[in-house]
């Protein structure tokens, strides 16, 4: 006879929640900032920072208290993540405070603005706040699917985000791009937050919608065509990214939602049809708005050949520059604070940052940047091939994706591979908006992967196997 | 400062900035060699397929020394939308049922979204549960009302669908 066993002494395998390995990452992450940190020092000034030490010291307690929430509220997150985050912000502020210490960018401050401020406290504020929106993500947002509920909701909300720039009186009109507002004496790019906001409607609306875009087609050519209702949609984003093209003069936030919603499309359906009419109908905008608009013919003239209009306009100068830099970097750069990238001037700091990497770093060090983002953006993709809920697949890969683009966006801007256009590279570049959202961007990617990667629990022992012992004759 | 010693930091931080990305990478590669792919065949008449597959199956057995002597080794779907489907059973409990969530997600009208699930015991004896499902678990052709051993070879079946435990 047997007796059956009760269901309660079932539990599912432990999987490793490679917290330690997150740990030991994390301390290697804060030792290269660290080391950095004092290798522009000893190039720039002969000794060692004296900020070392607190600046040190700040950083580790940021990654120690990151890794704490981590350990306590998504256990089984994807141990990467935090690390690559933690480095690359790191890094960016060894960037900016080597850009600070520059007499050029000092003497042009005091000349335009009558004033010289560091902005390397400002952003050491800014990291700070981000992990601590970062640490709000993981508490308040316990479960992703509960955004779900909010498809609608943020869809209106990133509208807003997107036209505050050009309301008149709130948004600021900073070297021809309409993307800050300034509230309160500090300007916010409201971009940056959109980004996500948009996922949440991207990926809901997509749950909801995929079966009529995937299914309904017609063959033909080897394409699967969507019937002609079908093309609403993504008509609609793509006339709102040309509508923030035109009156934002801001080709980067327009190909990151356009990017972003073709990716999610191509995702959701498995329609390459999606992305070969995603291509066609971004390179028919942009070869409009770039031969219409000024501002942006400006950004297309300097990317064609900054060197004929070197010294007439500043868009080629800058382009110009950065160019320059990157090949006065070579393969192995020319160490920290030894290069003349401050030479672009005005943001140097932020949408140029990546020109003083590829300087003082060279082709290697620039190579390591994006492997770096790459598997940032990998880990995302992972997470999304293994989320459960279609909801979260749809809202990692947009999260990540946008990320993707924006990284080519600025990356491909300052290196002359396409025309540049006022983005931010993701936690390198001095910005508060910036960080802040990418932060939670991460934070958001962590709670994700953790629910993907959490061991299933094991369902409620059902009464009837508790009250009854079923004895069988063998 | 010397020169050398500018020239050695400078080199010695792209080494230690590229060790991190190796270390990095080595943490994810996981990823590539420890999954298992789960072969979904065509539609019936590849009968033959999943016993060939269970030759293949064995191959897997080593790193599971914990299971007794001729226990199952997967879990084959044999009739249904997912006929073909195969799971390597390595004590983790299945689910099967309607919602995303189940190890067996079926899609199949009959079919409760939490419907069934089976687990080992203490001894690797491999146990079936129906979870109040509205049309029944049928083990043979008897209702399942308690948690019960699957005999080697015998059909579960779960409205359409019908699935077994091989070697």
């Amino acid at each position: 006879m047997s007796v059956v066993t009760n269901t309660t002494t079932i539990g599912a395998i432990e999987l490793p929640s490679r917290r330690n390995t997150e740990l030991m990452l994390l301390g290697f992450a804060v030792v290269i900032p660290i080391f950095a940190y004092a290798n522009v020092g000893l190039a720039m000034h002969g000794k060692l920072p004296p900020g070392m030490l607190v600046y040190g010291l700040g950083l580790a307690v940021l990654a120690g208290v990151a890794h704490l929430v981590v350990r306590r509220f998504a256990k089984y997150a994807d141990p990467l993540l935090l690390p690559l985050g933690i480095l690359l912000n790191g890094l960016g502020l060894v960037l900016i405070w080597r850009l600070d210490q520059s007499e050029r960018l000092q003497n042009l401050a005091k000349r335009a603005y009558g004033g010289f401020s560091e902005s390397t406290p400002n952003q050491m504020l800014y990291t700070a706040l981000g992990i601590v929106l970062f640490s709000a993500v993981l508490l308040v947002l316990k479960d992703h699917r509960t955004l779900q509920r909010f498809t609608y909701i943020s869809m209106a909300g990133a509208l807003v985000l997107l036209i505050l720039p050009v309301i008149p009186g709130l948004g600021a009109d900073v070297f021809g791009a309409k993307i800050w507002i300034r509230v309160a004496g500090f300007s916010i790019q409201p971009g940056e937050f959109a980004k996500i906001v948009i996922a949440v409607f991207f990926s809901g609306y997509l749950m909801v919608k995929r079966d009529a875009l995937a299914l309904a087609s017609r063959r033909f050519m080897g394409l699967y065509l969507p019937r002609g209702r079908d093309l609403g949609p993504i008509l609609v984003i793509w006339a709102v990214s040309l509508l923030i093209l035109v009156f934002e003069n801001d080709l980067g936030t327009s190909l990151l939602f356009f990017g972003m919603f073709v990716i999610m499309l191509y995702v959701a359906t498995e329609r390459t049809s999606w992305i070969v009419i995603g291509l066609l109908m971004s390179t028919v905008g942009a070869v409009v708005v770039g031969t219409t608009a000024s501002h942006v013919k400006v950004r297309v003239n300097a990317w064609l050949d900054p060197f004929s209009c070197y010294t007439t306009s500043g868009a080629c100068e800058q382009v110009g520059q950065s160019i320059m830099s990157f090949g006065s970097g070579g393969v192995l750069g020319a160490g920290w604070g030894q290069g003349n990238s401050d030479l672009i001037g005005f943001a140097a700091n932020s949408d140029f940052i990546f020109s003083t990497v590829g300087e003082e770093l060279g082709l290697t060090g620039v190579m390591a940047f994006l492997l770096l983002y790459g598997l940032i953006i990998e880990r995302g993709a992972r997470t999304a091939l293994a989320a459960r809920d279609p909801f979260g697949k749809l809202f990692a890969i947009g999260l990540s994706g946008a990320f993707a683009i924006q990284i080519f966006v600025v990356a491909g801007g300052v290196m002359g591979l396409i025309p540049l256009t006022g983005m931010t590279m993701p936690f390198l570049a001095s910005g508060g908006s910036s960080v802040l959202a990418n932060w939670a961007l991460i934070g958001i990617l962590i709670r994700i992967s953790d629910t993907a990667r959490r061991p299933a629990p094991a369902p409620a022992p059902s009464p009837d196997s508790e009250m009854t012992q079923v004895v069988r004759p063998s | 400062m010397s020169e050398l010693t500018l020239t050695v930091m400078r080199l010695g931080f792209l080494a230690v900035l590229w060790l991190f990305v190796i270390v990095a990478v080595q943490v994810i590669r996981s990823d590539l060699f420890g999954t298992r792919v789960t072969q979904r065949g065509s539609r019936r008449g590849s009968g033959g397929a999943p016993a060939q597959q269970g030759g293949g199956g064995r191959q897997a057995a080593p790193p599971q020394q914990r299971q007794r002597r001729g226990a199952p080794t997967k879990l084959v779907v044999s009739e249904g939308t997912l006929t073909g489907t195969t799971v390597a059973l390595q004590g983790q409990t299945i689910t099967l049922g309607r919602a995303h969530d189940s190890t067996i997600v079926l899609d199949d009208d009959y079919a409760s979204s939490r419907h069934a699930r089976i687990y080992p015991d203490r001894d690797g004896q491999w146990i079936v549960e129906d979870l109040g499902s509205t049309n029944g678990t049928y083990l043979d052709r008897t209702r399942l009302t308690t948690p019960t051993p699957i005999p080697p070879g015998a059909p579960i079946r779960i409205g359409k669908t019908v699935i077994e435990l091989r070697k």
